[in-house]
């Protein structure tokens, strides 16, 4: 993503937020102070200078990446960025269920790109907290669908259990009953 | 069948409210048409042609008789009367209005149906034998097993935007009815050397351009990691799954780029980070799931196997054809499967009125107990049938022009849409196959060839499954002319293989004469009782060719 501070709010745990972020490419130096978010690239290119700021840091990972880039990094950390480029495209979804579910990672993870309301449920399901909508999109909406199911069937990182493991012990309903 | 419980409920009706959100903010232009695309898909909501065309889920087929009614009151409220039976064992309805999807959708939901992921880059809707917990020679019934799959598979929160959709099939029975090597995954159950029942899994099965056979990449799979194993397949698909071209995204490509060996291993490696952890089914819910699919309260009969063999021998020759196409030996003596065939003069293949549908779901619950399946090849069946009773079904289906007696014979045609209906379509299809049948469709002619598939696609995208027909027709577009290919030697069956090309194609006024002259040759070249699938693989298609371009 292109730096930008054209995002003033943001869902953090569903709540509309301030954005304290920004984006800082490749080349431009990175502030010593505010909390900023780099790319896994400049990460691995910088990480002693990076390591020593003031501010927080995120690294920024894109669907070819897999999580486990940053696995020795956690501590460094304070937040880990997946971009969306396309919200067709779902291999962020993996990358933060492994970030979350195998690999421990429990500080904020952030959506942001073609992110929209539509894909909140799910998103927030594979362990993202913070979200970032795409510009133009309603965060009232995109809060509201966050409650769109009070039920699901799968485990995931907001709850590794699949419905059968919720269940009340013994609640076998006879097929035929009905 | 599978009965909603209050989660299974509370789940379908917050997808209806849902949906209903998501086409009011369609309609009011905060969702452009490109943003909603996926979320309509998602629903079985497809663009066709003319209009939209809404796909219903039926769970591996299987309806009660009230599901069906409400099937025809949808067709008749909503659409032109009609609807149509896929290839997945779902429902079509071509002429639904945008605004109207929601409130089909929640008629829908009262009675435990609904249309998610019937279509897009998403795990679809699980398939499987339509003689499923009545077939003689099953292993054991995979319905259980496909219900667990759709509950794992539905709203999956990483799975919703894959490389491209996705397929799973899963047969309980040596004989595969389910087409499970032509899928994305190919579920087969089977008995390990210490006795064990388990899976068999394939994988990178499928037809359109690229068209493969699955390749089998475990040869047993506990029960208990059925999900879990599932899941390392679909993790490893959606992050190596190719996704900047559509016709090169779906897994078989995957398989054959890494090669099955590298897949196995990748998917090896990604299950063992998760097959101990809380996916493992439980003992409790594997009984919870089968206890939906218990066997109905059969009658202990007499007869059996002799009583329907004395029943072929009726004088009245198109019952006793009927008999010997449309109906399936039974696990419980004194029972049988039957299939009804839509397939005849006149109808799109696949095509079935709202009046029949309800004529069906009554005769389903006067004779069986009240459930019906559709079947892979498009048509219906119910069963769970007395035998004692089977004339007098056969003459109600008769009366209703439902009697036909063409079960896997030459006019139980698969046809996709074609450029009837199609925007991706080259040729026409549903007319081919009319004529077609037009042809065959005398009895003599259908018994004299026996079992025969043929399968028509108009276009290379291959959705009437023209490569695994016994007889495949390939649309294509000379010039702006229809021209037809012929395949022959195809199977989806467990002796799956893909047909190959008999010769130049030929045009459209001069196919039927062509598959007449296919049908002549196999009666000239036949052995005693070999099928026409068994000929073809013996003689080889040259022998074909020079009496069908002659």
């Amino acid at each position: 993503m292109s730096e930008s501070n054209s995002r003033p709010s943001i869902l953090v745990n569903g709540q509309i937020s301030e954005d304290a972020w920004r984006s800082v490419d490749d080349e431009s130096p990175v502030p010593s102070e505010g909390d900023v978010i780099v790319s896994l690239a400049r990460w691995q290119r910088d990480r002693p200078e990076l390591g020593d700021r003031l501010g927080r840091t995120a690294v920024r990972l894109d669907p070819e990446h897999s999580g486990r880039e940053l696995a020795d990094a956690f501590d460094a950390l304070d937040m880990i960025v997946v971009d969306f480029p396309k919200f067709t495209d779902g291999r962020g979804y993996t990358i933060a269920r492994r970030l979350r579910e195998q690999l421990g990672w429990r500080k904020a993870l952030r959506a942001q790109g073609d992110v929209l309301p539509d894909q909140v449920f799910f998103m927030q399901r594979c362990g993202f907290d913070v979200l970032a909508l795409r510009a133009d999109k309603s965060l009232e909406t995109a809060q509201r669908a966050l409650s769109a199911f009070s039920v699901s069937y799968q485990g995931a990182a907001d709850d590794p259990r699949p419905l059968y493991r919720r269940r009340p012990e013994g609640v076998v309903r006879s097929a035929r009953a009905s | 069948m599978y009965r909603y419980d209050e989660h299974d409920a509370t789940i379908i009706r917050e997808r209806v409210a849902q949906f209903h959100d998501q086409v009011a903010r369609r309609l009011s232009g905060e969702i452009s048409e490109n943003e909603f695309k996926p979320l309509r898909l998602q629903n079985g909501l497809y663009m066709q042609l003319h209009a939209y065309m809404l796909r219903v889920a039926v769970p591996y087929g299987w309806l009660s008789s009230a599901q069906l009614h409400r099937l025809a009151h949808v067709a008749r409220t909503w659409d032109k009367g009609y609807g149509h039976l896929s290839t997945r064992q779902n429902v079509q309805y071509n002429w639904p209005a945008l605004e109207d999807v929601p409130k089909i959708l929640a008629a829908l939901a009262e009675v435990e149906m609904h249309a998610v992921q019937t279509s897009g880059n998403c795990i679809r809707n699980t398939t499987s034998d339509h003689f499923a917990g009545v077939a003689r020679e099953e292993l054991e019934d995979p319905r259980p097993y496909c219900e667990l799959i759709r509950q794992w598979s539905t709203f999956h929160p990483e799975f919703a935007a894959l490389p491209r959709k996705f397929k799973i099939a899963v047969t309980g029975s040596p004989r595969d009815r389910a087409a499970v090597q032509i899928h994305d995954i190919g579920i087969r159950i089977v008995e390990n050397e210490a006795g064990e029942r388990g899976f068999e899994i394939l994988v990178g099965g499928g037809l359109g351009r690229t068209p493969r056979i699955a390749r089998s990449i475990r040869d047993f799979l506990p029960k208990a990691d059925l999900l879990s194993y599932l899941e390392a397949i679909l993790r490893v698909y959606n992050e190596q799954g190719r996704r900047d071209n559509k016709y090169k995204a779906r897994i078989k490509i995957l398989v054959d780029a890494l090669g099955v060996d590298a897949f196995r291993e990748a998917v090896e490696a990604e299950w063992a980070e998760i097959k101990d952890g809380a996916m493992k089914l439980t003992d409790e819910e594997l009984a919870r799931v089968a206890k939906h699919f218990e066997p109905p309260a059969y009658e202990s009969l007499e007869g059996g196997d002799a009583l329907l063999a004395g029943k072929k021998l009726s004088p009245n020759r198109r019952f006793a054809a009927w008999l010997e196409s449309n109906v399936e030996p039974h696990k419980v003596p004194g029972y049988a499967a039957v299939v009804i065939t839509v397939k005849s003069p006149g109808r799109p293949p696949g095509d079935i009125t709202a009046d029949h549908m309800d004529a069906v779901a009554e005769l389903a619950e006067r004779f069986g107990f009240g459930e019906i399946v559709i079947t892979h090849r498009q048509n219906l069946c119910i069963p769970d049938v007395r035998i004692d009773q089977l004339e007098a079904l056969w003459a109600e289906l008769d009366a209703l022009a439902l009697g036909e007696a063409n079960y896997f014979r030459a006019t139980d045609i698969i046809a996709c849409p074609g450029l009837d209906y199609c925007s991706l379509a080259n040729a026409r299809s549903i007319p081919v196959a009319q004529r077609l049948t037009e042809r065959l469709h005398k009895l003599e002619r259908l018994e004299g060839v026996g079992e025969l598939t043929i399968n028509i696609s108009g276009c290379i995208n291959a959705c009437g499954h023209h490569h695994v027909g016994n007889i495949g027709v390939l649309g294509i577009d000379k010039q702006g002319e229809e021209f037809y290919q012929l395949m022959l030697g195809g199977s989806s069956a467990e002796d799956a293989s893909l047909g190959k090309i008999l010769g130049p194609a030929i045009p459209s006024d001069e196919i039927v004469d062509a598959v007449d002259r296919v049908l002549d040759a196999y009666l000239s070249l036949r052995n005693d009782g070999e099928r026409f699938l068994d000929c073809v693989r013996r003689v080889g298609t040259r022998s074909f060719k020079e009496r069908v371009y002659v």
